[in-house]
């Protein structure tokens, strides 16, 4: 199968399977497991976004998270002064959009390395979370919408049809909305991709000198991409403020910035598709720990008493004791788990790993016949 | 005259905390070139240690200045052992994998001691200078920053392991060549650098409480202090303490405490903006 045809097989599969779960899942679950689905939808365009910086722009932003918190709090400051949400809506993608053009021009053209932008992303993001925390006195309001400090902005008023404040979106609508929204960025992000832009910005990522050499203003590139990232991350948060209609600073925080990169890590860097499973399998995976329901199956009981059975009734002990400090609802523990493991075990992701086992047989068939083989093994696309 | 003089005493608090919680991660970061994320909650260990030692009727002081290092610094060799040597020149992975770490760690504590800020009351009482009254504690916390980085120059310039240490962090291979393991000295370093956390956590500890997230508060600027620092360890640390410190103080007293630090920050990313190898890139560069 040639690379183009296996592209269109995966562009052709992805969009089934977004048609059948926007046709077949507001058929099959109820309102509330709805919202649930709706809310992993929103957070798979946050990781999409990390998706295109990190994972083919090679910037490894700390600070997702910030862009993500100023698309909330932009459209629930707007959306209040308003009335109408269409304009809110857009300054909820503008205004990120423009802070990550602010903040890349500061880092790119300072030329900063990597791994001190890390840092300045980590602490500008602290920045934002340490002053949104602290206006809980009603001194601090922007037009009509107080800003609310650590208590947030509850009630925000939710999307409507353009024009017509009274045409509001419903619980079920904004399913539609995200769906179609998540749809449109993983397309249009292959697309991106499939330019002249996106094989640019993937040549700075594998060599960044080489691609200077080349002629290409690897700042200017780098700005774009940023941009494009912070504007998909603001979108995803004006969908997360529709979608509780309510925000608070927490959403700025450090905990929030390090799910969106473990999304990406978990699902693989490099590809889109790899960051939207992760998403959805680590919020799953953090939502059914969090409800207990572990502990509730006895799950855990039996694998004590098989523990018990096979290796002595110590281990077993060992393991309940174990169990008795590691509390295992405790999201940060599991979350720190899964990074660190990703990180040494499967670098590279779930999907990527995943591809290599299924491409591995042609590739060693190859080498049998001699057709590969001179100098370096080739890197994985 | 008092005013002026419990101003400069605050200043010089602002200016020792700052070096004191930086110094760990300056020593790992400058020898090592690892960044470790989990750099706040070695501090917050050194907080627990210390308290829970103090809560087993062990000495306040020996708690605060032996038992924590040697904790902390035991659980920096086995994170180095079990961890960070597997990803060496791999500084991005290097970076997730202690964020990692830190958030396990995170979890780990508030499953042992739950999310609650205990503490144990600063010792020494206050003192009297004029009309204002000053704790005596702090300026013993100022007074022990100043031996422990006197210490750590004198180490690192007059010892043999101060030797090997920059050897080794200058140039690896050659240090090899000549019958080091970098691998050892790498470990000790990191497990130094934990160590020197461990006890700036614990004579933080009776100022500011701890709890199980309050590493998150150290973190920004530990690192901004590190990286605008710069290369040299220790005048590095030294310098852009007391440039941060001094800004922290004057945008406290003009504002609120927290956009202090906000603008400290916000000072910080426009000083590495301007000089990306940090003060001492341009200044200070023959120092240690």
């Amino acid at each position: 199968v040639s690379a183009r045809s296996r592209d269109l097989l995966g562009l052709a599969l992805a969009g089934a399977i977004g048609l059948a779960a926007a046709v077949a899942l507001p058929r099959l679950l109820e309102l509330s497991a709805l919202l649930d689905v709706t809310v992993y939808l929103i957070m798979s365009i946050l990781a999409l976004s990390l998706a295109l910086v990190w994972g083919y722009g090679g910037i490894l932003c700390f600070g997702q998270s910030a862009f993500f918190g100023l698309g909330a709090y932009a459209y629930a400051i707007a959306v209040f002064n308003i009335g109408d949400s269409t304009l809110p809506a857009a300054l909820a993608i503008v205004l990120p959009a423009a802070f990550a053009a602010l903040l890349g021009y500061f880092m790119f053209y300072g030329r900063i390395s990597d791994v001190y932008l890390g840092v300045i992303t980590l602490t500008v993001t602290l920045i934002l979370f340490n002053s949104v925390n602290s206006t809980a006195g009603p001194e601090y309001r922007i037009g009509t919408a107080p800003l609310g400090g650590f208590n947030g902005i509850p009630a925000i008023p939710p999307l409507n049809l353009p024009g017509d404040p009274q045409a509001a979106l419903g619980l079920d609508d904004l399913f539609y909305l995200a769906i179609v929204l998540l749809m449109a960025t993983y397309f249009g992000l292959r697309w991106l991709l499939a330019s002249r832009f996106g094989r640019v910005m993937v040549a700075i990522r594998e060599n960044e000198q080489r691609a200077e050499f080349l002629g290409y203003d690897s700042r200017l590139y780098k700005l774009a991409t940023f941009t494009i990232g912070g504007g998909l991350a603001g979108l995803a948060g004006c969908l997360f403020a529709n979608w509780g209609a309510f925000v608070s600073p927490t959403i700025f925080g450090l905990g929030q910035s390090a799910q969106i990169i473990i999304w990406v890590i978990v699902g693989g860097r490099g590809t889109l598709i790899g960051p939207v499973v992760g998403c959805i399998l680590i919020q799953w995976l953090t939502a059914y720990l969090g409800s207990g329901q572990l502990a509730q199956s006895g799950g855990l009981t039996q694998l004590k008493a098989s523990l018990s059975r096979m290796l002595g009734p110590a281990v077993g002990d060992a393991f309940s004791s174990v169990l008795g400090i590691v509390d295992l609802s405790n999201t940060s523990l599991v979350l720190g788990a899964v990074l660190l493991a990703f990180v040494l075990l499967v670098p590279k992701g779930i999907v990527p790993t995943l591809l290599d086992v299924v491409r591995r047989p042609a590739r060693a068939g190859l080498r049998a016949a001699g057709d590969v083989g001179h100098g370096k093994p080739r890197r994985a696309a | 005259m008092d005013l002026v003089l419990v101003l400069a005493i605050q200043a010089l608090y602002a200016i020792a905390s700052l070096a004191l919680i930086s110094i760990g991660l300056a020593v790992i970061f400058g020898m090592m070139r690892v960044i470790n994320l989990a750099h706040g909650e070695f501090l917050m260990l050194g907080g627990y240690s210390a308290i829970v030692a103090t809560r087993h009727g062990i000495n306040l002081w020996v708690a605060m200045l032996v038992v924590a290092p040697l904790v902390v610094g035991a659980i920096g060799l086995v994170v180095e052992r079990t961890l960070i040597r597997f990803l060496y020149g791999r500084m991005i992975d290097t970076m997730l994998a202690t964020w990692g770490l830190s958030l396990f760690l995170i979890g780990l504590v508030t499953g042992i001691f739950g999310n609650t800020t205990v503490g144990i009351s600063a010792p020494l009482g206050g003192m009297a200078i004029g009309n204002y009254r000053t704790s005596i504690y702090g300026l013993v916390v100022i007074a022990i920053t100043a031996l422990l980085l006197a210490a750590i120059w004198l180490m690192l310039r007059y010892t043999r392991l101060g030797l090997f240490a920059r050897g080794t962090m200058q140039n690896p291979n050659m240090a090899a060549a000549l019958g080091l393991s970098p691998s050892k000295v790498h470990a000790v370093t990191f497990g130094a650098g934990a160590a020197l956390s461990g006890l700036a956590g614990a004579l933080l500890a009776p100022v500011s409480g701890v709890f199980p997230t309050i590493g998150v508060a150290y973190i920004a600027k530990a690192f901004i202090t590190v990286i605008g620092g710069g290369a040299a360890i220790l005048s590095g640390t030294v310098a852009a303490s007391a440039l941060f410190g001094v800004v922290q103080e004057i945008s406290t007293f003009l504002t609120t405490p927290v956009f202090g630090v906000v603008i400290t920050l916000a000072a910080a990313v426009v000083l590495i903006r301007l000089l990306p190898q940090g003060i001492t890139g341009r200044f200070f560069k023959r120092g240690l």
